[in-house]
């Protein structure tokens, strides 16, 4: 006769042989059979959040550094709703998380019990798949199914509700299968014709631009590698979406900066006037496109996504190459190096001209900003904690809003998975969890989370996890006092009707600091601000740093909604010098 | 700059919209229904009708047939998202013009009434060879099978010869011919 086991049991069996170090949660009461079964995993360690949203983009922030999949424990009812805007999170970003929720007994299901609420039903939309298992024989294919699922394909997240009473339930252990088709949705469906033709195209063209995303992040650091070597071969200039960033070394020459809405003029104005656009793993989001009618107008497209469904959702394009960005990209080097063995022709020389034009509209230098000796302008800052951390692998969460994009626009990644920012839905308050969660993947490593004062204050709470656990991360917040996209918006479309986007009555953060037990450093003055980042880096354990800026700065460049890419508003430097040409103020 | 006070771009220009059936084999578990329907109504595509049942006891398949509008865009996007879902097998699309694919549509007529208007109601209803389900002095069942549009003709037409309930299901496709659909 098999050996029984419990529920609870077979959850921890299925995490230990899916190689789980680790889980963030929070107990209740319907999943406390399995933080009782706790205790006999010690490869498992559970991380204590505060709340049940922090968990959820802790375990983003772990999967997004590591490259494993991200595991939560919540309970029912509150612990599961609490974690949605987490799921959402990740399932916009494509990052694979598996959730386990608690759910109350089979039997009360659909009576209004304590804490239950139809979690199946209000994560099915912001899920890859979800489980309710009410038969403890189907939980270890349930629970090793679901990893696959997070995990293949374009990766996401994916939740296991688990009623109490299969958790104390007995049953046999299986332990996964090897080798599992999911309806026969496996990746990878491209062929050598697609490859020839692309590198056709690639010959063709005379003014190409890649487009990298964060598909080449997911696919792996050799999808990096595989990507940098691809330019290398062909010379092409290249751009990435924010969530691409560090695939490509920010500091690179043939890098134009990202794209976008707040990307710089080079990368969109070769986005507009380009005749071959390669998309490598991203996929047309609307902050990236603009207007739609105009986008690219001249250009071939191609698109390499392992996601059948975003090709063609948005932009038509010419060439789609459904596959792993990694195998796909090897497979276009591979025959790019044969064929230039066998001729030694390269196009590089055709594509001198299209360089000479991306450099003038290097010259306009989008990202400036007019610098201050009175006040900390936040570009600067942003620039100086670059400079000082850029030697030291340091990995970058940030909040969302103006900060986040001066973090984009001024701090250079030159690795992948260093960079971990909330792209798709915009959660304010996903820094500062999602940075505990790459402290808890890199204990050794320099972990910044890029903050505004409003978005901080969301997820404030889980200082405590990081005092609690020792996680020396640095909360460098960009105080401005506003929601400062929030105000810059009503600046430039709602005549400066600054409704409700100032936060009067803001904590004291040095204070809270010390209420949280960490260190507190708070910056005013453009002269102590280096000192001041060299202290917060010096120090050996959580730092909340008070860095007051300009309040009035608004991040530019930007384009317009509902403008395509080559009509951007640059900068104060370059509106000041338009009026005095006397034009430009149509730009305004 | 034309103020479109907002932070999304304002809609372009649309495609033509076509009608399209969707045929689709999922696993019959519990919440798959859910995640289909809910597929449509999240992503703001319209369902006109559906039709779902079991169609494999032993490999416990269903099949659900789905008739949509939409631009071709749209209904690739249909069709893609669809295949994404775990419990889908497989998905076929049709347009409703498709000369190879029969589309049939079930209604159920209550007529009450002396037996000379339920006698012309089923006169009405000859094309379509009707079938008398429940007879009384009073009133009567009749079934037919034909397509939507020529369903809500008779349905028309049945009102003034008693027609007191309409009961009806979605459309249900097959192709005609040897093959099927793989």
């Amino acid at each position: 006769m098999p050996k029984l086991y419990t529920g609870a049991e077979i959850v921890f069996k299925c995490l230990e042989d899916q190689k789980v170090e680790h889980i963030f949660g929070y107990p209740g009461g319907a999943v406390l059979p399995i933080y009782d079964e706790l205790k006999n995993h010690s490869s498992i360690k559970h991380i204590l959040v505060r709340h049940e949203q922090g968990a959820g983009h802790a375990a983003e922030g772990y999967a997004r550094s590591s490259g494993k999949p991200g595991v939560v424990l919540v309970t029912s009812g509150p612990g599961a709703t609490n974690v949605v805007t987490a799921l959402t999170d990740a399932y916009m970003d494509s990052v694979p998380l598996v959730c386990i929720s608690g759910q109350v007994p089979t039997h009360l299901i659909g009576t209004d019990a304590f804490q239950e609420c139809d979690t199946t039903g209000i994560t099915r939309p912001c899920t890859k798949h979800n489980w309710l298992v009410k038969d403890i024989n189907e939980l270890s294919n349930v629970m090793h199914e679901a990893f696959k699922v997070a995990t293949t394909g374009r990766p996401g997240p994916v939740l296991i509700d688990i009623p109490k009473d299969i958790q104390f339930a007995k049953a046999k252990y299986k332990k996964p299968k090897i080798e599992k088709k999911l309806n026969g949705k496996l990746q990878n469906k491209f062929s050598q014709n697609d490859i020839d033709e692309l590198i056709k195209l690639f010959s063709k063209a005379k003014k190409p631009v890649i487009y990298s995303g964060g598909g080449v992040i997911n696919s792996g650091p050799k999808a990096s590698e595989a990507l940098r070597e691809l330019a290398s071969l062909t010379g092409f200039p290249i751009t990435s979406t924010l969530q691409g960033l560090g695939a490509f070394p920010g500091d690179d020459n043939q890098f134009l900066g990202m794209l976008g809405m707040h990307g710089t003029y080079e990368a969109n104005n070769a986005m507009h006037d380009c005749d071959l656009l390669i998309n490598i793993g991203a996929r047309f989001d609307d902050r990236i496109t603009g207007k739609i009618d105009e986008f690219s107008p001249k250009s071939k497209k191609v698109h390499i996504d392992i996601d059948p469904s975003s090709i063609n959702k948005i932009i038509k394009v010419d060439l789609a190459i459904v596959g792993d960005v990694s195998s796909v990209l090897n497979k276009i080097n591979k025959t790019i190096v044969k064929s230039k063995n066998g001729n030694g022709k390269s196009n590089k020389s055709n594509i001198a001209k299209w360089w000479e034009q991306i450099e003038k509209w290097r010259r306009k230098d989008s990202l400036n900003f007019i610098n201050s000796d009175e006040t900390i302008k936040p570009q600067h800052a942003v620039q100086r904690l670059y400079e000082i951390t850029k030697n030291k692998d340091t990995y970058v969460t940030t909040e969302v809003g103006q900060h986040q994009m001066w973090a984009a626009q001024h701090y250079k990644f030159n690795k992948p998975n260093r960079w971990m920012t909330s792209g798709g839905l915009g959660t304010m308050g996903y820094g500062l969890p999602a940075a505990v969660g790459v402290q808890i993947a890199h204990p050794e490593k320099l972990v910044v989370d890029i903050a505004g004062e409003a978005s901080v204050l969301m997820t404030m709470q889980e200082m405590s996890t990081a005092v609690q656990y020792n996680l020396p991360i640095k909360i460098f917040i960009l105080n401005n006092q506003y929601m400062g996209m929030v105000r810059q918006w009503q600046e430039l479309l709602h005549e400066k009707n600054y409704s409700e986007s100032y936060s009067e009555a803001l904590p004291d953060f040095m204070k809270m600091a010390e209420a949280y037990g960490c260190k507190g450093i708070k910056a005013v003055n453009p002269f102590d601000l280096d000192e001041k980042i060299q202290e917060m880096i010096d120090y050996d354990g959580p730092v909340i740093f008070d860095c007051h800026v300009d309040p009035n700065e608004n991040c530019f460049p930007m384009i317009p909604s509902g403008k395509p890419h080559n009509q951007m508003i640059l900068g104060p430097n370059d509106q000041e010098e338009n009026k005095i040409k006397g034009k430009g103020k149509a730009l305004v | 700059m034309p103020k479109s006070k907002s932070a999304y771009s304002v809609p372009t220009k649309k495609q033509k919209s076509d009608t399209y059936i969707f045929v689709v084999w999922v696993d019959n578990e519990a919440g798959v229904l859910a995640r289909v329907v809910g597929l449509f109504s999240g992503r703001g595509y319209n369902i006109e009708s559906l039709a779902v049942a079991e169609i494999d006891a032993i490999k416990n398949i269903s099949r659900i047939t789905i008739v949509t509008t939409g631009t071709p865009q749209v209904i690739e996007q249909i069709r893609l998202q669809l295949t994404k879902l775990v419990p889908v097998h497989k998905v076929a699309e049709f347009k409703r013009e498709d000369k190879n694919v029969i589309f049939k549509e079930m209604a159920l007529f209550k007529v009450v009434g002396k037996k000379s208007k339920i006698e012309k109601c089923l006169n009405a209803c000859k094309k379509f060879d009707p079938v008398i389900l429940d007879e009384t002095k009073s009133s009567a069942v009749i079934q037919i099978t034909a397509l939507r549009r020529e369903i809500d003709i008779m349905n028309k037409k049945l009102k003034p010869l008693g027609l007191v309930s309409t009961s009806r299901t979605g459309a249900v496709a097959m192709t005609r011919g040897a093959q099927i659909f793989n």
